[in-house]
């Protein structure tokens, strides 16, 4: 039965008659949640990426044959029962190469993402929290960053090493963090000059402690959002660079790479290009779905009504 | 407003000051030694002694401080001396002049194309919520932002060229070889702006002025446009700017998958040959490209929004 509330929960309103189920005031992330659950989209979003998570990790359990298997006699061919998503140019079974493939695309892109969020934390918060002089040599460093286009930074960067999966990761991450930084500097400004830091510094809390116990903490649901909501730009970044060849090499498998390699023989062999582009897609979208989802629960809704 | 605009452009300097700067970085970063680079260039491949790459060093002013070779890089950029490919052996700034016009033209069509798109699109969606109409472009925006430019390119290439026969696969030449390639750039600006047109004339109409309007009479069409795209118009300005930078950079892939002959392509057979004037050319360009756009697009939002005006 229910259970009396105790005095530290919020009072529920006390109805005559009223049925008696207890009222509990939530914290605006489990309020956040529970509105992300509501949504249809968000949660095909998340079970995508969590089930492309789980086949990276347990590739080998899922299929049978490597990626790398060369068999020349069974060269360019449609899906069948022996292969079920066929072979490519080198008879590899391309079932096989978009499984393990999983791991480098997504892998790479998860990443990058947490280097350049670490990355765009570090600095974002430190120009925020300390003001002054190290705020400004920070800010105009990012805003220099940020005066280039999408990919041209990572491409300049990508040229300096030779092709690998590292190189690409470094080179997203290396270009992409300025965006976090801006906006975590101004999170951490607002923070700042709030009323409970003020107190708190006028306590003699130390620095460090207000990072942790009052600065952190309000910044990670945003972030999280924001990440997830640059996820699919990540995850599209790597595969684009991978397709023009600086990123992981052959024989590894890596969607963008597939594509790269299918397109000598994309008017014999179709499906070789349609699949992994086909991948990459369903990624992005499930991310994007995802974080569109998360945006919403976590903003404040505005009711929106049908006027014309 | 005039000041305002003359105030923005000088702004401009210490970005593309802060753009030479980086590009400076990368190449210290990236490439090689450069006298070793510039023996093998003329010399052949005889093996150079030790003093022999110093005087090179001396010549070229490579021991000199890294500011006074910043300085010195600066000048030459400013009166457009850009050096030569290492493996063409032709100077950088005739290549570049040759290939920019065709970028240019990628780029600004298919910006044109993705604006072409979504004003429309997001109008009539904003305005039936709900509706299939919407539903569908809702749709087409999340695939759109989602779908990756290297795919769509191959699968607009192999439907739409190989299949049908409607359009040629690679290269240029005619206005026909331009569709394909400016499509691929556009969809993913145009998915970009339809949703945040759509959303912001959905926030605009929860606004009093809006009841006031159809209170009053007025035709739809006339609120529609006037009262509530006008406004919503504002960010979306912003938006334009940011998305120029998802469309040069996303020029590099499909001129790349198109044959294009633009800067794009130069700059990826220039990344895989090592060839960093090239690469030294191609940053600095997009950069400064980038920072230009963003000044019209800015000067285009004073132009637009009155209250700035006021204000300033």
């Amino acid at each position: 039965m229910v259970r009396k509330s105790s005095a530290e929960k919020a009072p529920a309103p006390e109805k005559a008659g009223a049925s008696k189920q207890k009222y509990r005031s939530r914290g605006p992330t489990s309020e956040a949640l529970h509105r992300f659950f509501k949504q249809p989209l968000g949660i095909i979003g998340l079970s995508i990426l969590f089930l492309e998570i789980l086949i990276a990790v347990f590739a080998p359990f899922i299929v049978s044959s490597s990626p790398t298997d060369q068999q020349l006699t069974e060269k360019l061919q449609p899906p069948s029962f022996k292969h079920i998503m066929g072979t490519d140019n080198l008879g590899r079974d391309v079932f096989s190469r978009i499984i393990y493939g999983a791991r480098n695309t997504l892998g790479g892109a998860m990443l990058a993402l947490i280097i350049l969020t670490l990355l765009g934390v570090l600095i974002g918060g430190l120009a925020g929290y300390v003001g002054g002089v190290v705020e400004q040599i920070l800010m105009r460093m990012t805003d220099a960053m940020l005066s280039f286009p999408y990919l041209v930074l990572a491409l300049g960067l990508a040229a300096a090493f030779s092709p690998s999966l590292l190189t690409v990761v470094v080179a997203v991450s290396v270009t992409w963090w300025g965006h976090y930084a801006r906006i975590i500097r101004g999170m951490v400004m607002g923070i700042r000059e709030a009323p409970y830091v003020e107190a708190a510094k006028a306590l003699g809390v130390g620095n460090l402690r207000i990072l942790r116990t009052h600065v952190f903490p309000n910044i990670i649901p945003p972030i999280l959002v924001l990440s997830t909501l640059d996820l699919g730009l990540i995850v599209l970044a790597v595969a684009a660079l991978s397709y023009l060849g600086l990123g992981i090499q052959p024989p590894s498998p890596e969607w963008g790479m597939m594509l790269n390699e299918a397109r000598l023989f994309m008017f014999m062999a179709p499906h070789l290009m349609i699949i992994p582009g086909a991948m990459i897609f369903v990624t992005v979208l499930a991310a994007n779905l995802l974080g569109d989802a998360l945006r919403d629960a976590f903003d404040p809704r505005q009711r929106i009504r049908k006027i014309i | 407003m005039l000041s305002y605009v003359i105030k923005r452009m000088v702004m401009v300097i210490p970005v593309l000051f802060g753009v030479m700067l980086l590009t400076f970085i990368m190449n210290q970063v990236a490439a090689g030694d450069a006298a070793k680079i510039y023996w093998r260039m003329h010399a052949g491949n005889q093996s150079p002694t030790e003093a022999q790459l110093n005087e090179i060093r001396e010549k070229m002013g490579l021991n000199d401080p890294l500011y006074m070779q910043f300085l010195r890089w600066t000048g030459e950029v400013a009166r457009l001396k850009l050096g030569q490919t290492l493996y063409t052996k032709q100077p950088v700034i005739k290549e570049l002049a040759d290939r920019i016009p065709y970028t240019l033209a990628l780029t600004g069509s298919a910006m044109a194309m993705a604006i072409l798109i979504a004003v429309p699109l997001g109008i009539l969606s904003a305005s039936k919520p709900g509706s299939f109409l919407d539903g569908a472009s809702r749709v087409f925006a999340s695939s759109g932002i989602s779908i990756p430019q290297f795919w769509l390119g191959l699968l607009l290439i192999y439907f739409l060229s190989f299949k049908l026969r409607l359009f040629p696969q690679l290269g240029s030449g005619t206005p026909a070889h331009l569709i394909l390639p400016a499509i691929t750039l556009a969809m993913g600006p145009a998915a970009t702006l339809t949703r945040l047109i759509r959303a912001n004339m959905l926030e605009v109409m929860t606004n009093d002025f809006v009841s006031t309007a159809y209170a009053k009479g007025l035709p739809n069409f006339k609120i529609l446009f006037k009262h509530i795209f006008r406004p919503a118009l504002i960010p979306v300005v912003t938006m334009i700017g940011l998305q120029f930078g998802f469309i040069f950079g996303g020029a590099v892939v499909v001129e790349t998958i198109f044959s294009w002959p633009g800067v794009g392509k130069w700059a990826v057979d220039g990344i895989f040959n090592r060839d960093m004037p090239i690469i030294r050319a191609f940053v600095l360009v997009m950069g400064f490209l980038f920072v230009f756009a963003n000044l019209i697009v800015d000067i285009l939002y004073v132009w637009i929004d009155p209250r700035i005006r006021v204000v300033d």
